[in-house]
């Protein structure tokens, strides 16, 4: 073990139509050069081929891919304007409800939900052409930073099997990550798209909390969650993002901007910009792989003509605290609608309502879900509410004015995402404060609303993948886009993929 | 010993609260477990927020309504397909002590 | 029982539904009785994944229910979350107002024996309310139907201000004719549009400290609020009187023994764990807003009322009545805008039109004579043209065929007689016909003129000016 990735660079003449990104796929179809139905055959053979090792999917939905694929097709054939992804076979997280799918969070107590409606998203993946592959794995309810704590075991990671692919939202960065999916979606409530991508080699982006309506998102946190895009350049980054983004008047707390083209953004130029870098995110327990590839990453921004400076953002060692404390609590209550009423499983109703209510919930939560609910509930009771809850509210404010004030003299931040890479499956299940404690990179910048994206950004000395971070104020993805942009094309770790054992 | 920040009888009292069932040996981990997550969490009293209004959301949202319409909803059997039992359109629950 | 030494003290939670056409957080519609989960969507069955968003109606009525009860509404407030478990709250938390209700303190005056009293309201919130529940006894399950779950409600929390359960009935009175007067509400108890808790406690006289609290609920209409807080206070005042001590609990009403009896809930203390709702934002209110708000209110019952007195000279029970309901007193106002003799109108208004309005189950709005028939059919009596019996009768002929009074008596021919020479004749007809009774009255007895007087209206079908056959009677006679 501990060999890593063999790696394979993607070749631009030898790629298979599952290789390619979601733009070429879009263009290609719109062209008519290849068909919806023929990308999407690919994608499903290589779920054939690799999913019963990656087990990125919980669910395919081969028949519905295909029939809306043929469906694409024809009305393409018929002269219909093509859409932004037509064609495009997209992987969702087992999070975004689909009308008439079985959607579960990863959990048992979910098991045979079939959604009656669309999650805003989902409505406008649609619309824009795309077709949805199935659902993948990840973290019950996206509590956890590895995917092992999903009731139907573990994702592993494409670069290396025994190893995890970070979490929650595993399975759509793996998927994307062993090609067998065009692009794939997920949702980030401390570092759920980010950290996966990271550990996966792929870009995973976290809009600004509000940007993407979060309808029909099966909420962890209410205050911090936001869905976001995977992919396997910036561009697709910033083409999804296009598609999903937008005000919903179904969502009170989606923001009422207008969308930009963020594909304009994608310029290759950041000559003059200013890029902090926090001196708090050289934390103890940072990998060496990690540091060097992070600190090469410097060194190839400031070689185009970026300006790196040092900044200061005392409060992020709280972030962890913080989080766990809202997060907790926000979980707990939204989780409590799982009570065996109105849908899901049910057990113990034989002893009464409140046996009903307990028996449900043992069997339906798994280990790491019930700890959380605990702890939610334990912040907010009586007594503790202060100490706890209303502390780390006043603390968040605290740590939303260390960014305000670093972005007075700086365009973006850079971190590294994770203080890690993959990491082999198991190893940090014994305590759950260390695996909080590896969100350290991430968590803060759900806790002050920001966007952030995470890119590849190196390898290290095993040949495990290392993300780059970049974080912006509040609304400047294009700012961001554009920084990672740059990188990407100046750097081939983006074009590296891992090489499964078949 | 250190002083402990919650006990088995609080965590039993959480659950509770929380309709959580859960078996002895989750609830002995969930303890020890919990007791050192509590601790770490100490570490924000090193931060004075004496005076600090705490951050509920973090943008300016205000004022977010709908107009007074009606919106097609589900009729009663979908709202019922997914129900672990049902009866003459009623969710059916155990009987709940009056 | 010894009951002297301690004083009662009442507050009261009113839950008002909201007028709306949707529920609070939904587009679902707000409807009453029909088949079980009809009325429903992903949002308020509190699906995964689904998001609350704010009726704008619902926040205009809760405004001016607001003003109208005198309370500082609020700038800003917001929504929090208040979790329990039950089946009928599919989301486990209810969405409520904790800590930043919308409307703060305020009052409210209610009539009480000894006169005018001012009830202090604490705050008024927004809140969703809950479905509703089934209990199938022989089958041994209960059912739940969410229809309810989510319409609007406005609790209105009112200072511990009652001394007695009289003031308690008074006052959900006033609240009533107030919610129905601004259009915010129905306030039908039978349909659950108005519902009210109590917390009564009794302390020793002059005793600043509140006494323990006792909820009670399950009272389902104003009557059963008396009842139940009377018994309360008198099972309060027995305890205290033989030593024993109240507990502090929740009773629920009997209607049928008229009884409290404790819940004798085996649940643990609750502990709601309040906390802001995520998934709403604040609602901060602009002033130009309120005040527009404000300037749109009509004038209110209290105000109305005393203004009636005044301007009208009514006396205050008639003023009362007829501003107890706002199209009653506006009728009263078109009407009264074509007589001076207020006195009559209100009479009128109150004996004969909502008597028969009442008969025939219509509302003032629908009644068929317009106020200025009503103004004209008085002005008919005042001017001595159809004597006050035949306006009756006029009156339900204008009630039932909805002509104006001055044609019922054109075509009818009720015109009264005052010409004494045709009077005259009748008068000695009736004089030579009932000697009995002209002997009578002549012997001394009063009384015997009335049977006279009658005689002539009888012949005359009742359209003889009846002061006219008096004076002529007593000429002859005497």
């Amino acid at each position: 073990m501990g060999s890593g990735g063999r790696v394979k660079v993607r070749q631009k003449n030898k790629v298979t139509l599952n290789q390619l990104t979601a733009h070429e796929v879009a263009d290609r179809v719109a062209k008519r050069e290849v068909t919806a139905v023929e990308v999407t055959e690919a994608c499903l053979r290589k779920i054939d081929e690799v999913d019963p090792l990656i087990r990125s999917f919980i669910r395919v939905d081969r028949e519905g891919a295909l029939w809306r694929a043929a469906d694409l097709d024809r009305r393409l054939d018929e002269g219909e304007r093509p859409g932004l992804l037509s064609g495009v076979p997209v992987a969702l997280k087992d999070i975004f409800c689909v009308k008439g799918q079985e959607i579960t969070c990863g959990s048992r107590i979910l098991k045979g939900f079939i959604s009656p409606y669309d999650a805003t998203i989902v409505r406008k993946l649609r619309e824009a052409g795309a077709v949805f592959l199935g659902q993948t794995n990840m973290d019950e309810f996206a509590m956890g930073s590895s995917t092992e704590n999903s009731s139907y075991g573990p994702t592993r990671n494409p670069w290396d099997p025994e190893r995890v692919p970070g979490g929650s939202s595993g399975g759509s960065a793996a998927a994307l990550a062993a090609d067998e999916a065009i692009t794939s979606l997920g949702s980030d409530t401390g570092g759920s798209i980010r950290q996966p991508a990271s550990l996966c080699g792929i870009a995973g982006m976290k809009p600004t909390y509000s940007r993407v309506s979060r309808y029909g998102l099966i909420a962890y946190a209410s205050s911090l969650d936001q869905i976001g895009p995977f992919g396997k350049d910036v561009e697709d980054i910033a083409l999804v993002l296009e598609v999903i983004s937008g005000h919903d008047p179904l969502d009170s707390t989606s923001v009422s901007l207008e969308v930009p083209r963020f594909r304009d953004a994608l310029v290759d130029d950041i000559k003059g910009m200013k890029l902090g870098v926090p001196r708090e995110c050289f934390v103890e327990g940072m990998e060496a792989g990690v540091e060097k590839a992070f600190r090469a990453g410097l060194e190839k921004f400031q070689a185009l003509g970026a300006e790196v400076i040092e900044i200061g953002l005392p409060r992020i060692p709280y972030s962890v605290a913080c989080y766990y404390i809202l997060s907790t609590a926000e979980a707990s209550s939204n989780l409590a609608r799982f009570d065996g009423v109105q849908y899901g499983i049910r057990s113990g109703e034989a002893e009464g309502l409140l046996d009903m209510y307990e028996s449900t919930r043992r069997a339906g939560f798994g280990e790491e879900v019930k700890r959380r609910i605990i702890l939610g509930t334990y912040v907010l009771s009586a007594g503790y509410y202060e100490a706890y809850y209303e502390k780390a509210l006043k603390v968040r404010r605290l740590i939303k004015e260390d960014f305000d004030r670093v972005f007075s003299s700086c365009d973006c931040v850079v971190m590294p995402t994770s203080p890690c890479v993959a990491f082999e499956i198991g190893a940090r299940m014994k305590d759950p404060l260390q695996m909080y404690l590896s969100d350290i990179f991430t968590i803060s910048v759900n806790l002050a609303g920001l966007p952030a994206i995470s890119i590849p950004g190196g390898f290290d000395e095993r040949n495990l993948p290392v993300g780059l971070q970049i974080i912006g104020p509040p609304f400047s993805e294009e700012k961001i886009l554009r920084t990672a942009y740059t990188f990407e094309r100046n750097t081939d770790f983006y074009l590296r993929k891992p090489e499964l054992k078949e | 010993m250190m002083e402990k920040k919650i006990t088995l009888s609080d965590v039993e009292k959480v659950a509770r609260l929380a309709r959580l069932g859960i078996s002895p040996k989750d609830k002995e981990n969930f303890e020890r477990q919990l007791n050192n997550i509590l601790l770490y969490m100490e570490k924000l009293d090193e931060l004075d927020t004496g005076d600090c209004e705490p951050l509920a959301h973090v943008l300016p949202l205000k004022n977010v309504l709908r107009e007074d319409r009606v919106r097609e909803g589900l009729g009663q059997d979908e709202a019922l397909k997914n129900a672990p039992e049902k009866k003459d359109g009623f969710f059916i629950v155990p009987p709940v002590i009056k | 029982m010894e009951n002297m030494n301690y004083e009662t003290v009442i507050g009261l939670e009113v839950h008002v539904q909201l007028k709306t056409r949707t529920k609070i957080f939904c587009g679902c519609p707000v409807g009453w009785g029909g088949e079980p989960n009809t009325r429903v969507c992903p949002v308020c069955l509190g699906l995964p994944g689904v998001l609350p968003v704010l009726n704008r109606k619902v926040l205009e009525l809760a405004v001016r229910a607001g003003l109208a009860l005198n309370c500082e509404v609020s700038g800003f407030s917001k929504f929090d979350r208040k979790n329990y478990f039950y089946p009928d709250l599919p989301k486990a938390y209810q969405i409520s107002q904790y800590d930043n209700p919308l409307s703060g303190p305020g009052w409210i005056d209610i009539q009480t024996e000894g006169g005018k009293k001012r009830i202090g309201i604490t705050r008024a919130h927004l809140e969703e309310d809950a479905g509703k529940l089934v209990h199938f006894e022989k089958e041994g399950y209960s059912g739940v139907d969410y229809n309810r779950t989510g319409i609007p409600l406005l609790e209105i929390v009112s200072d511990p201000d009652f001394r007695f359960p009289r003031e308690a009935y008074e006052y959900l009175k006033t609240i009533r004719t107030v919610m129905r007067y601004i259009e915010v509400s129905d306030c039908d108890m039978e349909k659950g549009s108005f519902r009210c808790d109590a917390n009564v406690s009794l302390r020793p006289t002059g005793e600043k400290e509140l006494g323990v609290k006792v909820e009670i609920k399950n009272m389902n209409s104003f009557k059963a609020v008396e009842r139940a807080l009377a018994y309360e206070v008198k099972r309060q005042g027995e305890l205290l009187a033989v030593g024993r001590p109240v507990v502090q609990e929740t009773r629920l009403y009997n209607a049928d023994l008229q009884k409290t009896f404790s819940m004798r809930s085996k649940e643990e203390t609750h502990d709601y764990r309040y906390f802001p709702d995520p998934d709403l934002v604040p609602v901060i209110l602009e002033k130009e807003w309120v005040e527009e708000i404000r300037s749109s209110l009509p004038e209110l019952p209290g105000p109305r009322s005393e203004r009636f007195r005044e301007q009208y000279g009514l006396p205050e029970y008639d003023a009362g009545v007829l501003t107890a309901e706002r199209p009653l007193a506006d009728y009263f106002e078109a009407a009264a805008a074509h007589t001076s003799n207020y006195k009559a109108l209100s009479n009128w208004v109150m004996v004969e039109l909502l008597g028969k309005l009442n008969d025939s189950d219509s509302t003032v709005e629908e009644s068929p004579i317009s106020p200025e028939q009503l103004a004209g059919l008085l002005s008919l009596i005042e001017k001595g043209a159809i004597s006050g019996k035949i306006g009756k009768q006029v009156f339900a002929e204008m009630f039932a065929g909805g002509k104006d009074p001055e044609v019922i008596v054109e075509e009818k021919g009720l015109l009264q007689i005052s010409d004494e020479g045709e009077l005259d004749k009748i008068v000695e007809q009736v004089i030579s016909e009932n000697p009995g009774s002209v002997a009578d009255f002549r012997g001394g007895k009063e009384k015997a003129i009335g049977f006279l007087v009658g005689q002539v209206m009888k012949i005359t079908q009742g359209k003889a000016n009846p002061g006219l056959v008096n004076q002529l009677l007593r000429r002859k006679l005497t």
